[in-house]
């Protein structure tokens, strides 16, 4: 599509009941509104009967700001949270099969210590490799592992949370460097507001 | 008119399920089958009338039926319609109203009926047949994948596998059909499902667990000071009236503080009849086709208050110069369609009649002897309701006459096209929700199933339907419901041998080049009423409209008339889609 550039990602969990045709509900209404959906994973919860999804979706900006108004219309949401600006983490996963000769092994082996990367598998001519962070570190490895020669690459979703507040009687998912630390922040809270939106 | 029993109009979204009916828990614990099970419910429910068709899927429901004679079933000759006079039902009862279908053709036919009703929020529970279990998924005869086809023009739906889920799925239909913003639900019953045994207990299986469904009532104070804060600081402010108004009940409460606080009622299309249009404060309505001063009033405002409308794009056009000069106030049941199109200055999620009774209190009394002439003026300045004289009958004098005739106090049905546009500007409604029209989805043959359920629901009521000659072809197998069913509808078929309106699109916007827009060989319709049963009449002369409705109105049956009008007119005034204010066409010959 010619507009695609003027599209904007978003970051929506959401929480549906675990029951068959939920997820065509949800894809059927980002289909009408115009959304793609970029990413998306689903896993059941930690409460019986339901399921939570994360999803990136893409879409003009109109529409996909309204997502997560239009995913709560659906009888099957319990709730549907548009998290792209709130303080939150968020994973991938990646399984990386890398061919590999008596020569190269080592150094691939190497790479997967630094990308603290798990060694799942070994064959004649091959590495299996699992790498869980985000989207920038993954692709970095992907790159420095494809001279190598890749085989097979397996992309999850992205999953999310909100950030757990640092302050008794706050929400989870809000920026807490304004309230305390309004001269400076320790370095590890630090998070930059939509950095994580912009896919 | 009035709901004929006040205790049947929409609940007040309370989050228990809102009885109805007669309690039937005769057959408690006794083995039952699906479709028993099916009836039932659906008695629990209240239902009094179901509009269907049967089929080799749904058989097993229909074999039950006559053990449950308080349901009537009503024939229709084709799934659309008793999927519009379910919606008619519904929106002149403001009760859930019932079509049955088979499955494959049958469920498909209603797909239509189910999406004017979705674009309106009209609460029809459809039921249909399905192919039994083990045929599902292997193209069997008439097997449609009818959840899957009807996903997104139903508020929800079900596909029921179980004979122990029949009953509890049947209350929960109802339950989302009316609760919230309304919609219709369809349930689609395998074959098999509805012979197998199983039992019913209305307490039992009318316990809905619904975690993910809200339904909003009362909104928020801090929301509600935010918008009477802008309400009391505005000085020109004016009210756009929607369908929530209607579905809401919540005409008392929008006089009440419109009353106080001064503010001129601006309806939308369907929120027509939701205001007295003999009131002072009553302004119009706006957008493509409404009175030019409504849409100027809302142009000149400072403050819009959206009242259980949607900003559609009708009334917008382009949402970059729709009424910049005002900030808007939003009030809307489903948190979806706020910021949906225009984006506004304060939100309120609630029910219209309760977000009102909360505001009332708050609001403070006003006059507003300026901004009240302002408007006035504007109604002088821009007379949209002046009738072009050239001696020939025109669809404007029909309904003039029609508004004369009965005081503004019948049940109008129309279709799509110009003649709809013409009955919502003349007619003068003066009772609460008194006017049908297909306003979201644009159904041409609308008008004539929907006045059958309509009359069926208020059966003391005088319900005339508008109808083009277009749209009326759509759906005209339907008179033959109206005449078994002893129905004493009126139609008036503003006969101009066109698709009216797409003439005029024609003319405006594609260079006179007239397409496709001409019916050379309508039949006759007056033999064709007989042919029918009914009373027919032609009336070609101005002066014949009123004595023709007197005579109408008179005859105790259904009849048609004929109006033959001017064969090419154009509605005014006009804003194109996807234009402004400053796009006005009003008609040069006023
Ligand atoms: C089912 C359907 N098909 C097509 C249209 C497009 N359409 C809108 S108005 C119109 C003409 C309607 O003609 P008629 O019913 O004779 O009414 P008139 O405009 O002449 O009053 C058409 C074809 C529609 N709204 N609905």
């Amino acid at each position: 599509m010619t507009t695609e550039s003027k599209f904007e990602a978003r970051t929506v969990t959401a929480l549906v009941e675990d029951r068959p045709g939920v997820l065509a509900r949800i894809a059927g209404l980002c289909r009408r509104r115009g959304l793609n959906i970029a990413s998306l994973a689903v896993g059941r919860s930690e409460q019986a009967g339901l399921s939570r999804l994360t999803f990136v979706l893409e879409g003009p900006p109109g529409v996909v700001n309204q997502c997560a108004a239009q995913l709560e219309r659906l009888v099957n949401v319990i709730d549907a949270t548009d998290i792209t600006n709130k303080n939150h983490i968020w994973r991938e996963l990646a399984l990386v099969k890398v061919g590999t000769s008596t020569d190269t092994r080592v150094e691939v082996l190497e790479l997967s210590r630094v990308f603290r990367a798990n060694v799942i598998d070994i064959g004649v001519d091959s590495v299996t490799l699992e790498l869980t962070g985000g989207r920038e570190k993954i692709d970095s490895m992907i790159t420095l592992l494809d001279r190598f020669g890749i085989k097979e690459v397996m992309r999850t979703g992205r999953v999310a949370v909100l950030r757990g507040t640092l302050f008794e009687g706050e929400e989870d998912g809000q920026f807490q460097s304004s309230r305390k630390w309004a001269n400076g922040l320790p370095h590890e809270y630090h998070v930059t507001p939509g950095v994580s939106g912009s896919v | 008119m009035v709901p004929r029993d006040p205790n049947l109009v929409l609940p007040d979204n309370e989050d228990e399920i809102f009885y109805l009916g007669q309690e039937t828990n005769i057959n408690m614990g006794k083995t039952l089958t699906g479709g028993d099970i099916a009836c039932e419910a659906l008695l629990n429910e209240g239902v009094d009338i179901v509009f269907g068709l049967p089929g080799g899927a749904i058989l097993p429901l229909y074999g039950v039926l006559s053990r449950y004679p308080q349901l009537r079933h009503v024939l229709v000759r084709h799934e659309q319609g008793a999927a519009h006079a379910a919606d008619g039902y519904a929106r002149a009862s403001g009760r859930v109203g019932v079509a049955f279908a088979t499955s494959g053709p049958g469920a498909t036919n209603l797909i239509t009926g189910l999406a004017t009703a979705m674009m309106d929020s009209v609460p029809i529970v459809a039921i249909t047949g399905q192919v039994g279990r083990a045929a599902i998924g292997s193209d069997a005869f008439q097997e449609t994948d009818i959840t899957g086809a009807t996903l997104p023009v139903t508020k929800h739906n079900y596909l029921v596998t179980r004979v122990e889920d029949v009953g509890p799925t049947v209350h929960e239909a109802f339950h989302i059909a009316r609760t919230g913003r309304p919609g219709p639900v369809l349930i689609d019953i395998p074959k098999d499902v509805m012979q197998e045994e199983g039992t019913y207990d209305y307490e039992r299986d009318r316990q809905i667990k619904l975690p993910g469904y809200r339904i909003p009532t009362t909104a928020p104070e801090d929301q509600i000071d935010a918008a009477v804060k802008l309400i009391n600081e505005a000085e020109r402010p004016v009210f756009l009236a929607g369908h929530g108004v209607i579905i809401s009940r919540a005409f008392d409460k929008l006089k009440e503080l419109a009353e106080k606080a001064q503010i001129p009622v601006v309806t939308t299309l369907l929120g027509i009849s939701g205001f007295p249009e003999n009131h002072p404060l009553h302004v119009g309505f706006p957008g493509m086709h409404g009175e030019a001063y409504a849409s100027l009033a809302l142009d000149d405002s400072d403050l819009i208050i959206s009242a259980g409308s949607r900003f559609d794009d009708r009334i917008v056009g382009n949402v970059n110069e729709f009424a910049t000069r005002s900030k808007k106030i939003h009030i809307d049941i489903d948190p979806a369609e706020i910021n949906k199109s225009v984006q506004v200055d304060a939100a309120v999620v609630g029910n219209l009649k309760h977000v009102l009774g909360q505001m009332i209190p708050k609001a403070e009394r006003k006059s507003r002897p300026e901004w009240i002439r302002h408007v006035e003026q504007l109604k002088t300045d821009h007379p949209s309701l002046h009738i072009p004289e050239t001696g020939n009958l025109s669809g404007q004098h029909v309904v003039r006459g029609l508004s004369n005739i009965t005081k503004g106090n019948a049940i109008i049905c129309t279709g799509v096209g110009q003649h709809q546009m013409w009955a919502a500007q003349h007619y003068k409604f003066t009772q609460p929700n008194s006017w049908l029209c297909s306003g979201g989805l644009g159904t041409m043959g609308y008008e004539v199933p929907s006045a059958i359920g309509a009359q069926m629901a208020m059966p003391e009521a005088l319900v005339w339907s508008i109808c083009g000659d277009g749209g009326f072809q759509m759906t005209m197998m339907e008179l033959a419901t109206a005449v078994e069913n002893r129905l004493p509808v009126k139609y008036a078929i503003l006969n101009n041998n066109h698709l009216g309106m797409i003439t005029q699109w024609q003319e405006l916007f594609y260079m006179g080049d007239t397409q496709a827009d001409a019916y050379t060989a309508n039949p006759d319709f007056v033999k064709l009423a007989e042919a029918f049963g009914m009373k027919g009449m032609r009336v070609e002369e101005i002066d014949d409209v009123e004595s023709a409705i007197e005579e109408a109105n008179a005859h105790p049956g259904p009849v048609i008339v004929d109006f033959v009008i001017e064969k090419v007119e154009h509605v005014y005034p006009m804003i194109p889609a996807g234009g402004s204010i400053q796009d006005l066409m009003e008609d040069t010959r006023v």
